[in-house]
């Protein structure tokens, strides 16, 4: 089957100027698991469009990282 | 791929509200035995109160309201069909969850002489008891899962029950990151995984925009099916008044004690209590049909000081995003009143009544399998409900499996079910789980959203069971995706089981929730009972009438008709 990719506006934002390469905070606390790590670079990012906007991961970040914004098709 | 075994005595599946208590008092209750709680999040934050809680709904505080007045209210916005014993255990058993909750640090709202701060939301008397510091609740849980020297597996999901010999033997799993085959044998275990959360497809079409959190998919309702056990009221759907879109609680129960009220769009009230029942969801669906509607919650006739008090409440606990939606909207409730609109449909005994069916022990019909929380059959339980019944499988599990041994697993289950999860990685070009689960999704909404026709909820039953077929189409890439593949398996259980109970019970009754077209009025004399259903021996669905056990709290139904509507 063909697989195309799609663009896509995510909930969580990462400024990457603030996140911390050895800090897992956000992915621990993910209820639905969808931040990992890009490997390249060690900043956090979200893989999955999987969003509950319930916000663990924007206050367990110990630099003020993350913003979550409400998903744009609830907004 | 590698095989995890672990071994426990007892095995806490899902690690919320029921699942954290169970492991705890079956610690206290045996503090020599193994516990280990299964979660496929992390216990700090998973399952219905990941972000804490404002408040507890079903709170029986001695000198205030007693467990008989408590099982009445119940047996009467449940339309009867209620066994009374379970209900009253939540009130019995009520107040000692929250004084320990308390010397745990919880905090409940007090008054200036230090009494318990109740709130009447329900028709008659208060249970409704704020925590406005409730945002961490689910931390102070998971500290005391660690303090009980209770073992904690995060990330990983149970997608099968063991049974052997008649009896529960343990379960298997998905490492949700490593992609690992678990298989974990226990002498008794417990089943917390909430409600179906994701049953209908929200209106804003976003798959995780739904009330519940959306890990909760009726992982349990499905295990406890096919581990043989019995399943109740599955037609009795969760569907709540909720803000549009947004889709979570507006949140009438806060709001109510300080004035506010929900009104239709000429800003008048069409119900007097806002207590979540079928009946009262059923004067909602009217006034939204009507020309009366949309619905909002009004608060902009309160004075400022009482907005910023609930507003204080609302956005720090439960869905604490709830605030940046209004604000992203220009919304303000000084202004505007918060428009609502009814959810799609879920499946969830905390606030209805479809779940695995329990009795007082929370034992299912299956020797050593549990059920409490949101997929346990009690209704109208909440949070405190949760708690309560956590405690009593804990404790009852920890008695039952005292003189039994592990049983080695049958290789053959393992084996079936090992290929069963992992078929969606042989094909990672197949079809996107996002889709199959979208699609399904819709087909709820469009077959079985109330009010409830007969041929419609036919052609759906139909889908739903041809769309066995289409859960082979999916591919996975990762064991991410894998997991939300297993997830659409658990939904299509659901959405079977929702649909044939809903064709079994031919009158109406539970308002808005089993509203039939074709039979609008309750018929007490052939349908006042349980409907449940099991997977008979040929694996297929059966239903059945189960009998309402003989009440302990008299109440006279034909008198007290459950009625909110303004009129």
């Amino acid at each position: 089957m063909a697989l195309t990719s799609q663009r896509v506006d995510v909930p969580v934002i990462v400024d990457e100027s603030k996140c911390l390469e050895k800090c897992v905070a956000c992915i621990e606390v993910c209820p639905l698991d969808v931040l990992v790590k890009n490997p390249e670079t060690g900043k956090a990012y979200m893989k999955y469009d999987e969003c509950w906007f319930c916000l663990p991961c924007e206050q367990e970040c110990p630099t003020g990282a993350i913003t979550v914004q409400i998903p744009f098709l609830l907004r | 791929m590698n095989i995890q075994y672990l071994k426990t005595d007892f095995l806490v599946v899902g690690g919320g509200t029921a699942g954290t208590m169970a492991a705890i008092k079956a610690k206290q209750a045996s503090p020599e035995s193994d516990v280990l709680i299964l979660e496929k999040a992390n216990i700090r934050r998973s399952g219905a109160i990941a972000m804490g809680m404002d408040g507890v709904n079903t709170a029986v505080i001695p000198g205030n309201s007693t467990p008989e007045q408590y099982v009445r209210e119940i047996t009467i916005a449940n339309d009867g069909i209620v066994n009374q014993k379970a209900v009253y255990e939540t009130g019995r058993l009520g107040f000692s969850v929250i004084q320990e909750l308390e010397s745990w640090g919880v905090k409940f709202q007090k008054d200036h002489e230090g009494n318990y701060d109740l709130k009447q939301v329900h028709r008659v008397g208060k249970y409704v008891l704020p925590m406005p510091e409730g945002k961490d609740l689910k931390k102070i849980l998971a500290r005391q899962v660690k303090r009980h020297k209770v073992n904690v597996t995060n990330r990983v999901m149970a997608t099968r029950v063991m049974v052997q010999n008649g009896r529960v033997t343990g379960a298997v799993g998905l490492d949700v990151r490593s992609g690992d085959f678990v298989v974990i044998q226990a002498k008794a275990v417990v089943l917390c995984t909430g409600a179906c959360g994701r049953l209908g497809l929200p209106a804003s079409g976003y798959l995780y925009g739904t009330y519940e959190n959306p890990t909760n998919a009726g992982d349990g309702y499905a295990m406890a099916y096919h581990a043989g056990a019995e399943l109740t009221n599955i037609e009795c759907f969760q569907i709540n008044p909720l803000i549009k879109d947004y889709n979570g609680p507006a949140c009438a129960y806060v709001a109510s004690p300080f004035g506010a009220y929900t009104a239709n769009a000429e800003g008048h009230r069409f119900i007097n209590c806002d207590y979540w029942s079928g009946q009262m969801m059923l004067e909602v669906y009217k006034e939204l049909n009507s020309g009366k509607g949309p619905v909002h919650l009004k608060m902009y006739h309160l004075d400022d000081d009482t907005i910023n008090e609930i507003e204080t409440i609302l956005w720090d606990n439960e869905r604490p995003s709830r605030g940046r939606f209004h604000e992203g909207r220009g919304e303000n409730y000084r202004t505007h009143g918060v428009e609502m609109n009814i959810s799609e449909i879920g499946l969830c005994s905390g606030h209805s009544a479809s779940g695995v069916w329990v009795n007082e022990r929370a034992e299912t019909t299956v020797p050593g399998l549990y059920a409490a929380g949101d997929m346990a059959s009690v209704p109208h339980n909440y949070m405190i409900g949760a708690f309560v019944y956590g405690r009593i499988a804990g404790e009852n599990a920890m008695d039952y499996l005292r003189d039994l041994e592990h049983v080695e697993p049958d290789a053959d289950f393992l084996a079936a079910e090992q290929a069963r999860i992992y078929a969606p990685m042989e094909q990672p070009e197949g079809v996107p789980h996002t889709q199959i689960e979208y699609k399904l999704r819709r087909l709820v909404n469009d077959y079985l959203q109330p009010p409830k026709s007969p041929n419609k909820m036919d052609i759906g039953l139909q889908k739903f069971v041809a769309y066995e077929e289409t859960l082979n189409l999916m591919g996975a890439r990762d064991p991410h995706e894998l997991m939300r593949c297993m997830e659409v398996h658990f939904i299509r259980d659901c959405a079977e089981m929702a649909a044939r109970a809903s064709l079994y019970r031919k009158e109406t009754r539970w308002g808005l929730y089993h509203y039939r077209l074709d039979y609008p009025e309750k018929n007490n004399e052939e349908w006042f009972c349980h409907v449940n259903l099991k997977k008979d021996g040929a694996g297929h669905m059966e239903l059945f009438k189960r009998p309402v056990e003989p009440y302990i709290v008299d109440v006279d139904l034909i008198e007290e008709v459950y009625d909110v509507a303004v009129r």
